[in-house]
């Protein structure tokens, strides 16, 4: 256990961010959880926090609390994220400012903590959560779609600032997945969507378990600044 | 108030980590002296980074406490916190004394 990966994994209570968790301990690896509530999942190789993952003070006593613990972090998955749908003169501007605070800043202040410890390293990986609704220039969804833009742009620039340290940075973008992100979306609506895709079919979890187990593998050490949308844009 | 010596230990700690990752003729001496950034200074603006980084880490382990020494205001100081380790052990005093009255 002692030289098995240190795994960071935001958002991990439920959802694709609980699937993950649980896939990556399964796999031996030491995951460190996060989510604002929600009831963790117990596992011995499993710690998780309870905060908002936006709040820079409890973010970084988090992560120095990671430091003392485990004195390495090898991935960070930010898969944290949410959505709300809604036509731009519809949009209330705090829920922007909330769908920025987590998809964008939070993604940001993590990236940051978490490449202070992997540089000491002088490795790490890093996943970001990007999606097909940016790609797809989906209506109604011009918040999370532009914030998730903002993800990508983030993405490709600290791949660059942070490659002199052995650190990669991609993203991955899924497709719809049947998650509370989408349920709240006419089915009608998810029908059109998927039609756009090349292979027409709901995203399952293990499609991104599959861009992440690939991003994250020692050999992929040349791959960074990338984003993979699943289902074919 | 901690002391000068204490904060300057700290910062050698934080030097000590640099060096172990840079060539024998780019190592930092542990003086007061010793002149970090600017024309020179042995760091570029990379090593620069790396520094506060590694200083920020050794606070948190000797002082218990985050304080983020890159912000605006050090960036905007007449006379730059990052010149020498001296200029710089003062400026973190002042962070710890700031972070000790709750500002």
């Amino acid at each position: 256990m002692e030289n098995s990966p240190v795994t960071m994994i935001t958002g991990s209570s439920r959802g694709i961010g609980r699937y993950l968790a649980e896939y990556y301990a399964g796999k031996g690896h030491r995951v460190i959880g996060c989510s604002r509530a929600g009831e963790p999942f117990q596992a011995e190789n499993y710690r998780h926090f309870h905060l908002d993952i936006a709040d820079e003070g409890k973010v970084i006593a988090m992560f120095a609390e990671i430091r003392r613990q485990f004195g390495r972090l090898d991935v960070l998955i930010n898969n944290a994220g949410i959505a709300s749908m809604n036509h731009l003169l519809l949009s209330p501007i705090d829920t922007i400012r909330k769908i920025y605070e987590t998809n964008v800043i939070a993604t940001f202040l993590f990236c940051r903590e978490a490449a202070k410890i992997m540089q000491k390293n002088r490795s790490g990986r890093i996943v970001n959560f990007a999606t097909v609704a940016t790609a797809l220039r989906l209506e109604g969804e011009a918040a999370y779609a532009s914030s998730k833009a903002s993800v990508v742009s983030l993405t490709q620039v600290l791949a660059r600032e942070l490659a002199q340290y052995g650190i990669t940075v991609n993203a991955v973008g899924p497709t719809p997945i049947k998650t509370d992100l989408i349920r709240a979306v006419p089915e009608e609506k998810m029908k059109s969507l998927i039609n756009r895709q090349a292979i027409r079919r709901y995203g399952e979890f293990r499609d991104v378990s599959n861009v992440i187990d690939f991003f994250i593998k020692p050999e992929s050490d040349f791959v960074t600044g990338e984003v993979i949308y699943l289902g074919g844009l | 108030m901690h002391s000068k010596e204490k904060i300057l230990d700290t910062i050698y700690g934080a030097v000590d980590d640099i060096n172990q990752q840079v060539d024998e003729n780019m190592r930092l001496e542990k003086s007061p002296e010793t002149v970090l950034f600017g024309r020179s200074g042995k760091l570029d603006s990379l090593g620069l980074v790396n520094l506060i980084v590694a200083v920020e880490q050794q606070i948190q382990e000797d002082f218990g406490i985050s304080v983020a020494i890159a912000d605006e205001r050090a960036f905007s100081q007449k006379n730059s916190p990052f010149k020498t380790v001296e200029s710089l052990a003062d400026y973190v005093a002042v962070l710890i004394a700031e972070h000790a009255d709750g500002k």
